[in-house]
């Protein structure tokens, strides 16, 4: 061999992640990805409305598994998320800065989520705690009331910032044992990929997160219109397009929560309230003998 | 293992009248709008008769709000907020609201007349159930005025202006207070729209409102058909919206609120299944099964309208769940011994006649029990539907009426897989003698509130409220409180 450099870069190939695993989207369409980095342009996934509908029929699966699950294991599960992003740091702010962002952003990017993820780790056998309540009625019954999952979470996630937005709003449903189907943004496809390979590394089961690559104005209405979807999660989505997803969404009564203009940097963008976003509130009575 | 009934109710028990009194009941001919802080006639000038459905006679006329009306309302609902409900002291505030729990309490008789009267409930529940009750809601959500930053850690509460809330006529008053004690408590002010069929107990509301000190316009309450309803839900004004009723109309509502960023509440219809396994104690689970689906008519959104028993015990429960039905008295809502009263109105009674017919024409066995039923009148005697699948249309949709569906099962999976399987989500019940095997049932129940050994219990302190298409949100207890507070976490939380 000479001495020039002899051997060629191994390209990854984008793809969707679906139940476990990763296919391509059954549309076979793509969308070109021009990296911000000088490195040329990728190719990712244009998802459909049947990949965003095989992702339901998965996530539905999975409900009864991961809602089931303990609290303390869901919480060992999403902290495994964390040591998964932290030990690769530096593949994730590269993507980041791919995407356009600064490197030193990136990298800072790439701390908040895996602190976030931390702090969510911490919740999972707490918010139960905060979010009950035993209930002193003035008959002689024993009553209390707890938060269950509201089901299959659909999320169209914050276009930026890409990787801690993402974490931001699919963490606080699965700590909550719901199970999600989200839309990548747009503008940072690469790192939501990359991220449903840290998942996949966790211990996540298949089908708790499912991540689409794709268009928001070709899925949206799909996602508001599915009728065994439960919940609605739409970040910095239009004010029309909105408006239609709510309106969509009333048919099967999804409980929808907008998330506009949010600073996801912000301490105060996770908390139990966000878990609560997506609970239903359960109240029982039992006679207590007289 | 048919084990033969030992019940023996003696028939042919004869009860004499037991009227309660009306001749200290004040009710006006005719009522208007109230609107801040006093009654007022629509500006349409148009009115409609509430009916006694017990005699089909009018009670008074009352004045049917248009949106003009509505307007006056919010904009009153608005000043008061702005210039003095905001800037109370919310130990004061919560004041005022004890001193409306007081006051019901005081006058409590004369409204379980009238709201039998008004909508046809035995005065034995009006009187020891739905106006006890709303008392007991005002005082509770009361003291929580003053004590908004402990209730949810690491918010910052705040009120959030002029709520719209419209009620249903199956407990008036209660439903009543259920919407304005913790919307007041919270800060807000309010435009309440009571149903058409029965606005007596909500209009003397507003007299003793009136009566207790309230600053004008921060209760209002127009009264009108669903029109009004429609007017009010589209209000530009309002910074919340809080319905209870059939899940048709919250469907529109949530459609019409969509994009609005107005946050709304929904408590919606229920089609719940009262499950008696096995080893439940059958006597007590009778009892439950007459009072979850007989209790005020069946006019219930938690009713426990589909009866889900255990194959092995399904002959003898049925047996003595027949001979219960047979010592029920329906008839005169004002009579003390009455068990059932009048439907609560013509249409709701052919509503409810129709979804017998179609049990009917679906193939299944109907069967009417309980004492012969007054001649005049909206009445509809107990009625089980046996012989039902789970597709039919009498399992899957709610009847709103003293009916019950009854279906077996064999095993846990299949009693959780016939329970889950409606649309619904809003309540269930649960009869066994084994603690682990309520707790498995109770979780595995996609509903909001479960009764275990017991059925339809409510409690101020108790939230209450649906899974699924039977709405969102809670009311009642420290989550009930909540809905009428932004807890300052951003958008979305």
């Amino acid at each position: 061999m000479s001495g020039e450099r002899a051997r060629l870069d191994v390209a990854k190939t984008y793809k969707l992640y679906i139940g476990g695993k990763f296919p391509r989207t059954e549309s076979g369409r793509y969308a070109s990805f021009e990296r911000g980095d000088g490195a040329g342009a990728v190719n990712v996934c244009r998802a459909s409305r049947k990949d965003f509908r095989n992702a339901v029929v998965a996530a539905r699966g999975a409900v009864a598994g991961w809602s089931a699950a303990s609290a303390y294991l869901r919480g060992q599960i999403i902290y495994r998320i964390a040591e998964m992003l932290e030990g690769r740091a530096a593949q994730f702010a590269s993507e980041l800065h791919a995407e356009g962002v600064a490197e030193a952003a990136a990298a800072a990017q790439v701390e908040a989520s895996v602190d976030r993820l931390i702090h969510y780790a911490g919740w999972t056998d707490k918010y139960t705690q905060v979010l009950s309540s035993v209930n002193p009625v003035a008959s002689s019954h024993f009553n209390f009331s707890l938060p269950e999952p509201t089901g299959v979470v659909a999320a169209v996630l914050p276009e930026r910032p890409g990787l801690l937005g993402l974490v931001s709003v699919i963490v606080p449903a699965i700590v909550g044992g719901n199970t999600v189907v989200a839309l990548a943004s747009e503008s940072h496809p690469l790192s939501a990929v990359s991220f449903a390979e840290v998942l996949h590394a966790s211990d996540v089961p298949g089908g708790v997160v499912n991540l689409l690559t794709g268009q928001r104005d070709e899925l949206l209405s799909h996602m508001a219109g599915h009728m065994d979807v439960n919940a609605l999660a739409l970040c910095d989505v239009s004010a029309d397009a909105a408006t239609a997803a709510e309106k969509a969404a009333a048919e099967n009564f999804k409980r929808v929560r907008r998330f506009d203009d949010v600073d996801w940097s912000a301490d105060a963008s996770a908390s139990p309230w966000h878990i609560e976003a997506f609970q239903e509130i359960k109240t029982t009575w039992h006679p207590v003998a007289n | 293992m048919a084990t033969k009934s030992t019940l023996a109710f003696e028939p042919g028990w004869q009860y004499d009248p037991a009227p309660e009194s009306t001749d200290h009941v004040s009710l006006r001919d005719s009522y208007g709008l109230f609107i801040d802080g006093e009654f007022t006639p629509a500006a349409s000038g148009k009115t409609f008769e509430t009916i006694n459905p017990a005699t089909q006679t009018p009670i008074a006329s009352v004045a049917q709000a248009g949106s003009e009306d509505v307007d006056r309302a919010v904009a009153a609902a608005r000043k008061a907020y702005d210039t003095v409900w905001s800037k109370m002291k919310p130990a004061e505030r919560g004041k005022y609201v004890f001193r409306i729990a007081r006051a019901i309490a005081e006058r409590a008789r004369e409204f379980a007349v009238v709201e039998s009267m008004d909508g046809g409930k035995p005065i034995r529940e009006s009187r020891d159930i739905d106006i006890p009750l709303a008392s007991a809601h005002f005082f509770y959500y009361a003291g929580w005025a003053d004590k908004l930053n402990y209730a949810f850690p690491g918010a910052s509460p705040k009120s959030l202006g002029v709520a719209g809330q419209v009620i249903p006529w199956n407990f008036p008053l209660l439903m009543a207070a259920w919407k304005l004690a913790p919307a007041l408590a919270a800060g807000n002010t309010v435009v309440l729209k009571p149903a058409e069929t029965t606005p007596l107990t909500a209009l003397k509301l507003a007299e003793l409102i009136a009566d207790v000190g309230l600053p004008p316009g921060v209760v209002n309450i127009v009264t009108g058909e669903g029109d009004t309803g429609a007017a009010l839900v589209r209000h530009p004004d309002l910074d919340k919206f809080a319905f209870t009723g059939s899940t048709a109309v919250g469907r529109d509502i949530m459609r019409t609120l969509a994009g609005t960023g107005t946050p709304y509440t929904l408590e919606l219809g229920g089609k719940a299944a009262n499950i008696v396994l096995e080893d439940a104690a059958l006597d007590q689970a009778v009892e439950g099964i007459v009072n979850g689906i007989f209790f005020n008519q069946g006019h219930v959104c938690c009713a426990g309208s589909r009866l889900l028993v255990s194959e092995a015990v399904a002959e003898p429960l049925l047996e003595r769940l027949r001979a219960r039905i047979d010592t029920l008295i329906e008839g005169d809502p004002l009579d003390k011994n009455t068990d059932i009263g009048a439907i609560n109105s013509e249409a709701q009674l052919a509503r409810i006649n129709e979804y017998i017919d179609i049990g009917r024409a679906e193939g299944a066995d109907i069967w009417q029990g309980g004492s012969d039923a007054p001649q005049s009148g909206y009445y509809c005697r107990p009625t089980l539907i046996t012989g039902v699948a789970q597709s039919n249309r009498v399992v899957q949709e709610e009847i709103f009426g003293p009916v019950l569906t009854v279906q077996t099962f064999r095993t846990f999976d299949e009693a959780r897989e016939k329970a889950n399987n409606t649309p619904y989500g809003l309540s269930g019940g649960v009869w066994t003698d084994k603690g682990s095997r309520i707790f498995k049932m109770t979780g595995a129940l996609r509903a909001g509130v479960v009764w275990a050994n017991t059925f339809n219990k409510f409690d101020p302190t108790s939230p209450f409220g649906g899974y699924k298409e039977s709405g969102m949100g809670r009311e009642g207890g420290l989550h009930g409180l909540g809905a009428y507070l932004d807890l300052g976490m951003g958008a979305g939380a």
